[in-house]
């Protein structure tokens, strides 16, 4: 029997198994490589606002501490624990899948979607009250009686790399929303788990973004 | 070691690198409010721990250090890459200040001369 026939075979039994792997571990782990060749290039989008931020930051220091005085540290803060939690129950939610476990996987999947609802309830908040207060980014900038010019440039930062940050965790709500539906349907098993990880690693990059974001934005010494 | 017992190993290092990364989290706060000699200091500092808590997000919860080196290698060339991109930007400006002193005498002149023409051009 030629290679071929034997994946045909495998892929009656597989009903994940696209018909040009050979089998679900090759399949996953070319799924994976093209994973993390996305991460790189997500890496290299924020990549480029932490450059821009960085060269105004230099340039425009004064201006850049009196801006991160407008935002909340504490608020800051709670969001960093709460994005770290998620990791991890998305860690336990690839661990589930591994081992087959599909309650945990369910539940560690409700959790992690839970966690970025608080994450972006909280950023909700943040904004209404920075919207409220005119702390608004470049031109729309209206808030008055700083003691030195510019703070408008450092809101545009903040709100660019924090709005596409907080894009970044609804795709990941939505990719973790689909992959709950998967594990209810039950689809997934150890040998075929590659969704759930490839999603884990999309969101714990997602997560590793935000820790740069947090010192950047909220402790500005 | 049995698979129960491997499981229940991978679930405790999940929870020690959680435990970690609340920690540096901490760190990061209480050595936001303290003053290491200049602002740059302090930047590389809160960098410095930023980088750590990334390490340990990249090494275990994303699997680095069991995955074969395929997904590290593909990861680390786009850190490089970036590094680059942000080692030239700051070798312009860190290196502002240090510039010849007749050279720097010159800068403020033009950029005062500059503003001027602008000015008066709107």
């Amino acid at each position: 029997m030629s290679k071929s026939q034997v994946a045909l075979e495998h892929g009656a039994h597989e009903p994940f198994l696209q018909h040009h792997f050979h089998d679900l571990e090759q399949q996953g782990e070319a799924s994976k490589i093209g994973m993390w060749l996305f991460l790189v290039t997500e890496i290299l989008l924020f990549g480029g606002l932490f450059v821009g931020y960085g060269i105004m930051r230099t340039l425009h220091a004064e201006a850049f501490h009196q801006g991160h005085l407008h935002l909340d540290r504490t608020l800051g803060a709670l969001n960093t624990v709460v994005l770290l939690v998620s990791s991890f129950t998305m860690a336990m939610a690839v661990h589930s899948a591994r081992t087959g476990d599909r309650r945990r996987l369910i539940l560690f999947l409700a959790a992690t979607l839970a966690f970025a609802g608080v994450f972006l309830g909280v950023k909700y908040f943040e904004y209404s009250h920075k919207f409220h207060e005119g702390l608004l980014p470049g031109k729309y900038y209206r808030h008055a009686g700083d003691a030195v010019p510019g703070v408008a440039a450092f809101f545009a930062f903040y709100f660019v790399m924090t709005g596409l940050h907080g894009l970044h965790v609804l795709a990941g709500m939505v990719a973790i929303g689909w992959l709950l539906r998967r594990a209810a349907r039950g689809d997934f098993s150890p040998s075929y788990y590659s969704p759930v990880d490839l999603t884990g690693l999309y969101w714990h990059l997602v997560d590793m973004i935000w820790i740069y974001l947090f010192p950047l934005l909220y402790l500005v010494s | 070691m049995s698979a129960h017992a491997e499981s229940r190993r991978a679930v405790r290092t999940y929870a020690l690198v959680l435990a970690g990364l609340l920690a540096l989290t901490v760190i990061t706060v209480a050595a936001a409010g303290v003053n290491f000699g200049s602002a740059f200091v302090n930047a590389v500092i809160a960098l410095a721990i930023a980088s750590l808590k990334a390490s340990l997000v990249a090494l275990y919860f994303m699997h680095l250090i069991h995955d074969r080196p395929m997904s590290a290698v593909i990861f680390v060339t786009g850190l490089v890459m970036l590094a680059i991109f942000l080692m030239f930007c700051f070798l312009d400006t860190l290196s502002r200040e240090h510039v010849e002193p007749a050279v720097a005498a010159q800068i403020p002149v033009r950029a005062a001369s500059i503003s001027a023409r602008m000015l008066s051009a709107s």
